[in-house]
C-alpha cells in the first residue's frame, strides 16, 4: 500500500485570480515580502499497487485523465510506502 | 426534430432548456438521464447549465465520465447537433469534445446579469438565424467561466472560424473575449451565456431564440438533403 500526495496548481502561464486575491490580502496584513501566491488542490490517495513503478504509472494516468486538467493545470506527486 | 435534454445530478437549467426547445421552437423534446446509454433516436442533444456533481474537483470533471457521455460522443460522430450551455459547456471542455478550458472568473465573483455578445460567425448550424456581427443580449450566470487555451489552440480557433460568440464587455476575463466556440466539424457548440433564458419577451430578451431556430433550420436542411 502506498500513500500518494498529489498537488495540482494552475500552470505558470495561467492567471490565478484566487492566488492574486490572497497575495493582496497578505500585503494588506503587511506581509509585503510575499512576491506571489499560487493556489491549488491537495489530494491524498491510499493506493494499492505491486510496486512503486506501477503506483507511479497509475498516478500519472489518474492526473492526466481526471485529477488535473492538462489544459490549465500542472501536477506533481509524492509516493511513500504506507506502513501496514 | 427530436431533442434530448440531459439531466445530470445537479443540473438546474434543464427545465429552461426544455422550455426553449419544446415551446421556443416546438421540438419534440425529452429529458434524458445521465445514466442513458443510447441517444440514437435524437437529432440534437442539449447539455444544460447547473452544478453537476456539485462542481467537485473541477466544473464538469466528474460529469464527463457519466455513462451518457459515451452516447453523446456517438451522437457527435454521426453528426447530431450538440449544444452545451454553461455547465454543459464545461462538461464538453472537460470531455475534450471542444478545445480549451474554463476556470474561475478573473473577478472571483459569480457573475449573473445580461451581457452583450457579438455574433462572430453566423454561418453555423447554431447561428444561421443571426446576422454576422449582430449584437445580442443574453444572460450569463457563472463563477467559473473564464475561457483559456494555449496560443496554438487560439490560432486554430480563429483560423477555422470556430469562435461563434464574443463578449462585448467581457465579464469573466475570457481569453480573446471568447463566449462560445464550435468544433471543427460544426456540430458541437459550447457557450457560457444562456440562450435558453432569452427566448421570450417576458424574460427580458428573445435574442437566444434564433440559436434554437438555427438548429431547427439546420435539421430541416439536413432532412431535406437526405430525402433528395
Amino acid at each position: 500500500m502506498y500513500t500518494v500526495k498529489v498537488y495540482v496548481t494552475l500552470k505558470p502561464s495561467v492567471l490565478d485570480p484566487q492566488g492574486q486575491a490572497v497575495k493582496d490580502s497578505l500585503h494588506y496584513l503587511d506581509y509585503t515580502g510575499v512576491e506571489d501566491v499560487r493556489m491549488g488542490k491537495y489530494m491524498e490517495l491510499q493506493l494499492r499497487a505491486s510496486d512503486r513503478g506501477e503506483a507511479s504509472k497509475n498516478v500519472e494516468a489518474m492526473c492526466e485523465r481526471l485529477l488535473a486538467n492538462p489544459v490549465i493545470e500542472q501536477y506533481r506527486y509524492e509516493i511513500t510506502e504506507a506502513k501496514s | 426534430m427530436k431533442l434530448a435534454v440531459v439531466v445530470f445530478p445537479g443540473s438546474n437549467c434543464d427545465v429552461d432548456m426544455y422550455h426553449a426547445a419544446a415551446d421556443g421552437i416546438g421540438a419534440d423534446t425529452s429529458y434524458v438521464s445521465h445514466h442513458c446509454t443510447d441517444l440514437s433516436q435524437y437529432d440534437g442533444i442539449l447539455l444544460p447549465g447547473g452544478f453537476s456533481y456539485g462542481d467537485y474537483l473541477r466544473c464538469g470533471a466528474i460529469a464527463r465520465f457519466s455513462p451518457v457521455m459515451d452516447a453523446v460522443g456517438e451522437a457527435i460522430e454521426r453528426g447530431a447537433l450538440v449544444l452545451g450551455v454553461c455547465n454543459g459547456f464545461q462538461i464538453l471542455l472537460e470531455a475534450g469534445l471542444l478545445p480549451g478550458a474554463v476556470y474561475c472568473n478573473n473577478s472571483l465573483k459569480f457573475h449573473c446579469s445580461p451581457v452583450r455578445l457579438q455574433v462572430v460567425n453566423a454561418d453555423t448550424a447554431f447561428s444561421s438565424q443571426y446576422s454576422e456581427e449582430e449584437s445580442i443580449v443574453v444572460p450569463v450566470a457563472h463563477g467559473e467561466g473564464q475561457y483559456f487555451c494555449d496560443a496554438d489552440i487560439l490560432d486554430d480557433l480563429k483560423k477555422n472560424n470556430q469562435i461563434v460568440f464574443r463578449y462585448q464587455d467581457n465579464p469573466n476575463g475570457s481569453l480573446d473575449n471568447i463566449a462560445g466556440i464550435i468544433n471543427r466539424r460544426g456540430n458541437v457548440l459550447g457557450m457560457m451565456p444562456h440562450p435558453e433564458r432569452a427566448v421570450e419577451g417576458i424574460l427580458g430578451s428573445t435574442d437566444g431564440l434564433p440559436l434554437f431556430q438555427s438548429m431547427l433550420q439546420d435539421w430541416r436542411g439536413s432532412r431535406h438533403a437526405a430525402v433528395e
